[in-house]
């Protein structure tokens, strides 16, 4: 009887523990209303951590959707004036020092940005996780000193860049603090740290993240928000060829 | 003609020294000419053999779509080969994916080839092994610029039919050493069924690869590019050195023409005096032009004799041991080179240099003894300058 008072009690304590779990794809739409916005106007510095010197190159970048991008260097010297523009799955890259544009597709966009952890690939994935995964919570952790939901996503379509990703989702404010990507085989791939949680415009917003290419040694790379501006009015030529040149 | 020949053959003993300079800087260029041409064509033998048998095999069925010079054909450019059921092809499979040896990213072309294959050399009989990882080849130059030895374990990063990453573990199977650099750098051989297996594109072919009992069956979707087709750039570059490289026996042998020409404009001006004497003694102005000319042509002919009798021993030692030729990186040079380069002294090769030098070495003979035309008879016995 004693035993059976104490199996019943922990049934009870599970499923009440269990039900206090919110639902997975609620949480990653409330990620979403976060993150993904109509359009964007952001100005950001990402820093590269070399093995012997580190680099700095601020950019400026508009975003409309999940098709269209438009990003500009705007220093070191050396980038500036360096144009990318993504349309569809398309990507095209403007030199100033050559004049020349050169489009980008397949495995090359599996290739640095700069020199940096970051792909052209993760630049242009701008889907919602809404959209590409369905989400299972599966427990709670405490990262940086804030409680989070830890989320497993399991790709519901096939043209999904990474199978399956695990993140770590802030429970007050609804922002991924850690994203893992993992290739089919459940290795991890790349690790994005996000923090410097601030709240612009009436969502939070991660203004500094880390990402890490996990296959690759060093540190990764930086990339923080300076200024961000959500749903603007971008010009439709900003989307254009022509503008690369400009 | 026998008598000009006689009395060039006097005249030439006669000037000694001055002969067999002109003779032996003709020889060295005439032996040069074979020397070089023949390494040209046997580097042209070793580099069509070697590319057959390492990379084009008898010929390429190429899928329509795919384009092996452009890498933006990789991703869509294959189709299924389910229709194409032919022993005598080899379906080769290609994707583009990523290494990681010793923590760097280095992206590759991974071919998926079927490890019973027989229409090349690549020892893909070791790729069909069990073990956990998956067994790849590479190539000698692909292991130094990766770091990697046979039996290394390397992660092996790509992506499936759909675009979704996958990696996996893989495991250097074999160390291939080849002269073909295009089969070398910058890939890895998988078994085409692993390779299906991984990426989801069952029964799926960029390219086949024929045996030599093929019989061309080109289809809408697929086209046969023969051995020829597929060989036109080795073809293009060994021009290319062929003409770069005729500019020093061009000039070794203007060097010797040149001396030739000297000679006989030295020869003209100071034998007026016999000129005079010949033409008193009834040979017209065409017969001592001739007797000139054959003189400058006595030259080439000397000088094949002198050249055969130093040239041949030399030529035969470099033909039977090999010039070698230490290539440190060889995808610098884009096509196939061997270590050692054995020249080939062909008989086409032989006769078209001989008619070339004596041809050459009569016209500049000739030219200075068309002077002989506006002699005065009486005036050139007398030595007088005309």
């Amino acid at each position: 009887m004693k035993y059976l008072t104490i199996l019943l009690v922990a049934f009870f304590a599970l499923s009440f523990a269990t039900s206090q779990d919110p639902d997975a794809n609620a949480i990653i739409k409330k990620i979403d209303a976060n993150m993904i916005s109509n359009s964007n106007i952001t100005t950001s510095k990402m820093t590269i951590y070399g093995r012997r010197n580190d680099r700095t190159i601020t950019a400026k970048s508009y975003g409309e959707g999940s098709k269209k991008s438009f990003t500009e260097y705007l220093s070191p010297e050396r980038e500036k004036g360096t144009k990318m523009l993504k349309l569809d799955d398309k990507l095209w890259i403007y030199s100033p020092s050559s004049d020349r544009t050169i489009q980008i597709s397949g495995h090359m966009l599996k290739q640095s940005v700069m020199g940096s952890d970051l792909s052209y690939e993760d630049m242009m994935d701008e889907r919602k996780l809404t959209e590409i995964y369905t989400a299972v919570v599966s427990g709670s952790e405490v990262l940086d000193g804030r409680k989070t939901w830890v989320i497993d996503l399991i790709a519901k379509v096939t043209d999904a860049t990474y199978e399956k990703q695990k993140i770590w989702v802030d429970k007050e404010k609804f922002v991924p603090l850690r994203q893992d990507m993992m290739a089919k085989s459940g290795k991890i791939l790349k690790r994005v740290s996000l923090s410097n949680i601030e709240k612009i415009s009436g969502r939070w917003y991660p203004k500094r993240m880390n990402y890490k290419d996990m296959l690759k040694q060093g540190k990764g790379t930086d990339f923080e928000i300076v200024t961000i501006e959500f749903n603007p009015k971008i010009p439709a030529h900003i989307f254009t060829k022509a503008s690369l040149k400009k | 003609m026998k008598q000009a020949f006689k009395l060039a053959y006097r005249n030439l003993m006669g000037a000694g020294l001055r002969t067999w300079l002109n003779v032996s800087v003709l020889s060295f260029s005439f032996v040069v000419i074979v020397f070089y041409n023949g390494l040209i064509d046997g580097w042209n033998k070793q580099a069509r053999r070697d590319t057959i048998e390492w990379e084009t095999g008898n010929g390429h069925l190429v899928h329509k779509d795919f384009d092996a010079f452009d890498p933006f054909t990789i991703l869509d450019g294959h189709g299924n080969i389910s229709q194409i059921e032919d022993k005598n092809l080899s379906p080769v499979l290609v994707r583009q994916a990523s290494i990681y040896p010793d923590g760097r990213m280095m992206t590759v072309a991974l071919k998926g080839i079927n490890p019973l294959q027989n229409a090349l050399k690549l020892p893909t009989s070791k790729l069909d092994t069990a073990c956990s990882e998956v067994p790849i080849l590479i190539g000698q130059n692909m292991a130094r610029s990766s770091g990697l030895n046979k039996g290394d374990i390397v992660l092996l990063q790509w992506k499936d039919k759909n675009g979704t990453f996958d990696a996996a573990n893989a495991v250097v199977a074999d160390v291939f050493k080849t002269t073909v650099p295009t089969v070398d750098g910058g890939q890895i051989y998988i078994s085409i069924k692993k390779l299906w297996d991984l990426t989801g594109l069952q029964n799926e072919a960029s390219f086949l690869i024929a045996n030599d009992q093929y019989v061309n069956t080109q289809t809408d979707q697929w086209i046969y590019k023969d051995q020829d087709e597929l060989l036109i750039t080795l073809d293009n570059i060994i021009a290319t050195e062929r003409i770069s490289g005729s500019i020093l026996y061009i000039l070794l042998m203007l060097i010797a023409l040149l001396a030739i020409f000297d000679t006989q404009v030295l020869s003209i001006f100071r034998r007026q005096k016999e000129i005079g004497t010949y033409m008193a003694l009834g040979m017209t102005k065409l017969q001592v032009i001739k007797l000139f000319t054959v003189e400058g042509l006595m030259y080439s002919i000397f000088a094949m004799l002198v050249g055969c009798i130093w040239g041949i021993p030399v030529l035969n030692y470099f033909a039977r041991n090999g010039i070698p030729y230490p290539v440190e990186n060889m995808d610098d040079f884009g096509i196939s080179i061997s270590e050692i380069m054995y020249p080939i002294y062909g008989f086409k090769l032989i006769i078209g240099t001989v008619i070339a030098v004596v041809i050459s070495a009569t016209i500049v003979s000739y030219l200075p003894a068309r002077k002989i035309a506006r002699m005065d008879a009486v005036d050139a016995i007398k030595g007088k300058l005309q």
